[in-house]
């Protein structure tokens, strides 16, 4: 069991997420985060999808991805060279004083950016991979973290090689 | 200008449908009008359920893709259960559906339900079509994704609104549809099609088993072809029944939790397997790690997704049957039988382990199956219901070509094999249509016998009437403990039945009158129903229950011509 990256090219269309978030429900495929929206071409939209499974189980993932007439391409970049990002925004209970300031200096070692501050607030934004924002999440927890949001994994294969559509 | 509707109607014709299965209201009424002078042949069904399995029977006995039309709603919910059957069982079938106007959907409004939303998981494509310039376009694409790769059924949701809209002929949206992500490979890897000839080669004991997917593709032919190059045995799946001629030698009949033993033997013991069509279905494996442990496996499927689904094939060959199997046959190098002591043993098996017939004066539906087998001559379309009746027709019935039996396989159906019947009869007019059925399928649609009374179609019914829904109470008895709850069902006069709708018929209670009454059926001019009386404890043997593997039969035959469970 190990974590798949698959990039899927599909119709921009309404509908075509439900077709392919349905298809993970009814087949019992375990999604573990799924990003979406347009990409580089017009009238299409790029899903990254992560999803756990051995090998058999992520080979009819992808089988059965495929078999969606709105999907036009997938790709499995996990064995790939990629680069992967995801984008966290936490608001968390910082009171003026010392702990604010405990909070922006770690918010200062994650590169995180504040994006809010309110009276016993701030809400901090980190783009990273999942353990950085997963990192970042547990020292912030003792302050009081108030709500959280993730973007799901979005992902890119390095280089000229990648899930682009050949025209 | 035409309207949407008018240009639904149009784009049926160019796809060349000639007949549409449906049922009126308020949603599409605009259709409906349409088609008061259209020259397009519309079957008024009862129950929109029937109207679904009609175009199901119609696109199975054909070949074509069946058409069906409902309202919005409650209409088009009752389209569900037929349009999972045609999904289940691969049948290319378009279902039209009406919808509440496009402003209102969302609302709640009366007769609206998001049927596209619905049928998301049980059809193979849907469409809603928000503007009447695309109806043209939406149709076509349909058609095509319905009737080509693995075929399924395709439905279309049509907003009022967009049928009454008025539209200019040069706006409306013709060509080819685009398909970007629909590419079926229809063309099998010549480098795994020498891989899968080298097993067969060098197989001392190799079984074919073919699926549904070699009627479906028109493979039968190629499939017998390699079959008799090679000597080798085949079995095939409920759905594949026809695939080769019952009667053939090396036809093992069916494998599987209501296969004959002699196919489930051949199976467990080959050394190589290879499937043509077919998934390997938890009815056909059984116990799925000891399903064929010595066998090699090659694996033929038109959908990728087959393949590895279940099995991990040795060989996964992706493409048309009839085309793999041709390449296969061209370029098949060393010829001749492969497998003379493996004949021999499989032809000793089935010498041995025959299917039990019993003669003992008492009504068995098993006499009743091969008596019409014998009357037909092995002919005509034989459509069945779900239950004891369908596997005591799949077992007996000696059918001699492909599209020669109708059946839901994959979903189990009741109340399909009747009203496919009358589809079916509506494909092929000229061949004589049975459809088998128990007492609990039966009423399951029976209000289209109004719909055969009403157009005169002439299908035979014959109920295997044990006043029981007979599967059912055979697993409480293996089971349960014969504790038979909620199974038994109360007398029913079929025959006054039939007469209310004017159609004739004639109740059976012994074995003499078998062959008369089925006689007097085959030969009336138009639809005929016998109620036959049978043993009401009769079971459908051998039998693997469920979870065990394919070898380990119950009530199989022994030479007291009883059973022995």
């Amino acid at each position: 069991m190990k974590q798949h990256i698959i990039s899927v090219l599909v119709e921009n269309k309404a509908g075509v997420l439900a077709r392919v978030a349905g298809l993970f429900s009814r087949r019992g495929f375990n999604i573990e985060s799924l990003a979406v929206g347009t990409c580089e071409t017009p009238g299409m939209s790029r899903i990254t999808i992560v999803v756990i499974g051995d090998d058999m189980h992520i080979e009819q993932v992808k089988k059965q991805l495929n078999k969606l007439i709105d999907v036009i391409k997938i790709t499995d970049i996990t064995e790939k060279e990629h680069v992967e990002r995801e984008l966290a925004m936490i608001k968390v209970h910082a009171e003026p004083g010392s702990q604010r300031s405990e909070v922006m200096q770690i918010a200062g070692i994650f590169r995180a950016k504040i994006i809010d501050v309110g009276a016993q607030t701030l809400v901090l934004e980190i783009t990273g991979d999942s353990e950085k924002i997963f990192a970042m999440e547990s020292l912030l927890r003792p302050y009081g973290v108030l709500e959280l949001v993730r973007t799901g994994r979005v992902a890119l294969q390095r280089g000229s090689s990648g899930s682009a559509l050949r025209q | 200008m035409k309207t949407g509707a008018a240009i639904l109607i149009e784009s049926l014709k160019e796809e060349g449908v000639e007949i549409i299965f449906g049922y009126p209201g308020g949603a599409v009424l605009p259709i409906y009008d349409e088609l008061y002078d259209a020259e397009l042949t519309h079957i008024l069904v009862r129950h929109e359920q029937a109207a679904v399995h009609a175009a199901d029977g119609y696109a199975r006995a054909s070949g074509r893709v069946g058409v069906c039309l409902s309202t919005s709603g409650p209409g088009a919910c009752n389209l569900i259960s037929g349009i999972a059957t045609a999904n289940m069982d691969s049948v290319p079938i378009v279902a039209l559906t009406g919808q509440v106007p496009t402003g209102m959907l969302g609302n709640d409004a009366f007769q609206e339900s998001d049927i596209t939303g619905i049928t998301l998981p049980i059809t193979k494509h849907n469409y809603l079509v928000k503007d009447a310039r695309d109806i043209k376009m939406t149709v076509k694409a349909a058609f095509y994704i319905a009737g080509t790769g693995r075929n399924g059924p395709v439905l279309i949701d049509l907003p009022k609104d967009v049928l009454t809209a008025k539209v200019a002929a040069e706006e409306v949206l013709s060509g080819e549809p685009e398909l970007r992500g629909y590419k079926p490979t229809l063309k099998g890897h010549s480098k795994q099609i020498k891989k899968a000839l080298e097993l067969i080669y060098n197989a001392k004991k190799p079984v074919i088993y073919a699926g549904g997917g070699v009627i479906a593709a028109g493979a039968s032919e190629e499939m017998v072809r390699l079959a008799e190059l090679f000597c080798l045995p085949v079995t095939t799946t409920l759905m594949g029944l026809g695939a080769i001629p019952a009667v053939h030698p090396l036809n093992l009949g069916m494998l599987g939790m209501h296969g004959t033993e002699y196919a489930n033997y051949a199976v467990s013991e080959s050394d190589l397997l290879i499937a043509i069509g077919a998934r390997f279905d938890d009815r056909v494996t059984g116990k799925l790690s000891h399903f064929a442990t010595h066998a090699k496996i090659i694996h033929i499927d038109i959908d990728p997704a087959e393949i590895g689904k279940n099995v991990n094939p040795d060989v996964p060959i992706v493409g048309d049957a009839k085309s793999v199997l041709a390449d296969m046959i061209c370029l098949a190098e060393k010829k001749g039988c492969i497998s003379e002591p493996w004949l021999e043993q499989v032809k000793l098996w089935r010498k041995n382990h025959p299917l039990r017939v019993v003669n003992d004066g008492k009504v068995h539906p098993q006499n009743i199956i091969r008596k019409l087998s014998e009357l037909l001559d092995g002919g005509g379309i034989i459509v069945s219901e779900v239950g004891q009746n369908q596997m005591w027709t799949a077992q007996h019935y000696g059918f001699k070509k492909p599209r020669q039996w109708i059946s839901s396989g994959g979903l189990g159906t009741m109340g399909y094999g009747f009203p496919a019947a009358i589809g079916a009869w509506f494909a092929k007019p000229d061949e004589t249509v049975v459809v088998i059925a128990g007492d609990g399928s039966f009423q399951m649609n029976i209000q289209e016998l109004a719909t055969v009374a009403q157009y005169k179609v002439p299908v035979k019914i014959v109920i295997l009437n044990n006043m029981y829904l007979g599967m059912v109470r055979q697993w409480q008895e293996l089971f349960y403990d014969r504790r038979y709850s909620y199974t038994e069902l109360p007398s029913v006069d079929f025959v006054g039945i039939a007469k209310a709708y004017g159609i004739q018929g004639m109740r059976v209670d012994s074995v003499d009158q078998i062959d008369e009454a089925l006689r007097t059926a085959l030969d009336y001019d138009g639809p005929y129903l016998l109620d036959f009386q049978i043993e009401r404890g009769e079971n459908v043997y051998p039998m693997v229950p469920a979870g065990a593997a394919i070898s380990e039969m119950i009530g199989k035959h022994n030479h007291n011509g009883g059973s022995d469970t």
